[in-house]
């Protein structure tokens, strides 16, 4: 396993809340898909069903830290400063994938996107925009 | 049956009839006039920074998308359905380890179709919150739609040129 396979794995093993919602993340070289397979405690609203809106947002904001654990070693877990979310489908009772996107990652400050699909890639379900306040390791 | 009896019927079938809410364990506090007050109970489930023991931002985010909907729900005569178009979340502080999250969110404004929602959550104080929150919401997002719609194979995805159906 590479260095940020094994920040991966240890960061969504050591945090209670994402295996409450059960994500789990693929890396290919430095390409990271997160996983949110289908559960009925995820439902928000049971009549359609659909998953709950903030665990679609939850799960970007995991999506987010977690590539930032990939993208470099941290002295502490990044802390969320703000995030926008925009739904745009209902989440089926499906599997549902994340990937993100760090446009920068400075010294002090990180903006994120993220972008969470369920059949097809190209027809997102939500995004989510977000700003961290991150400490990268100085070596 | 008053207004505010059926909001209160509305807020406990979202509380005790939503698998995720039931999970996180929210429940109404105090509901009517356009505002819902909820509750979220702290528990190590819900962590999401094990080394201090600080919820996951991710159940703040739940809790404010939640409240938001019930007061929605609070500001409408009658009841309809209702989507979560955007939401915007500023993180504060973190919230303290071990005390129960409050969310009190007010929806004051109203149009036929969009709901506009601030919500706040805190603590101790409301003044000194752990997140604030803006959302927008669809009303009558289902319509048309049947109990059970996301259960059928989705849609083939709309064509945006201008094929002509033979």
């Amino acid at each position: 396993m590479s260095d940020a396979d094994t920040r991966l794995v240890s960061m969504l093993d050591s945090i209670p809340y994402a295996r409450f919602l059960g994500i789990k993340a693929e890396l290919a070289g430095d390409e990271m898909t997160a996983v949110l397979p289908f559960a009925q405690h995820i439902v928000g609203n049971p009549m359609l069903p659909a998953i709950h809106g903030g665990v679609l947002g939850a799960f970007m904001e995991m999506t987010a830290l977690a590539q930032l654990s990939v993208a470099a070693p941290m002295k502490r877990q990044p802390r969320t400063i703000d995030v926008s979310i925009e739904y745009l489908r209902s989440g089926r009772p499906l599997t549902t994938y994340a990937r993100a996107s760090i446009k920068k990652l400075g010294r002090r400050i990180a903006n994120v996107h993220v972008e969470a699909w369920q059949e097809t890639r190209s027809a997102p379900i939500a995004t989510l925009r977000g700003l961290f306040l991150v400490a990268p390791s100085e070596d | 049956m008053s207004d505010h009896e059926q909001t209160k019927l509305i807020a406990t079938a979202m509380n005790e009839g939503s698998p995720q809410a039931k999970a996180l364990g929210f429940t109404t506090l105090e509901i009517g006039d356009a505002v819902a007050l909820l509750k979220v109970p702290y528990r190590p489930e819900i962590i999401g920074d094990p080394e201090t023991g600080v919820i996951a931002g991710g159940v703040v985010t739940t809790l404010l998308d939640h409240a938001s909907g019930q007061a929605v729900h609070a500001a409408m005569a009658t009841w309809t359905s209702i989507a979560t178009l955007d939401l915007r979340i500023d993180y504060m502080r973190a919230a303290e380890p071990g005390l129960d999250v409050m969310a009190r969110a007010h929806c004051y404004k109203l149009t036929r179709s969009v709901a506009f929602v601030r919500a706040v959550a805190y603590d101790r104080d409301p003044e000194d919150p752990v997140a604030t929150g803006q959302a927008t919401f669809m009303l009558d997002s289902s319509a048309g739609k049947k109990a059970g719609a996301n259960l059928k194979p989705s849609r083939a995805p709309r064509t945006k040129t201008g094929a002509v159906d033979q």
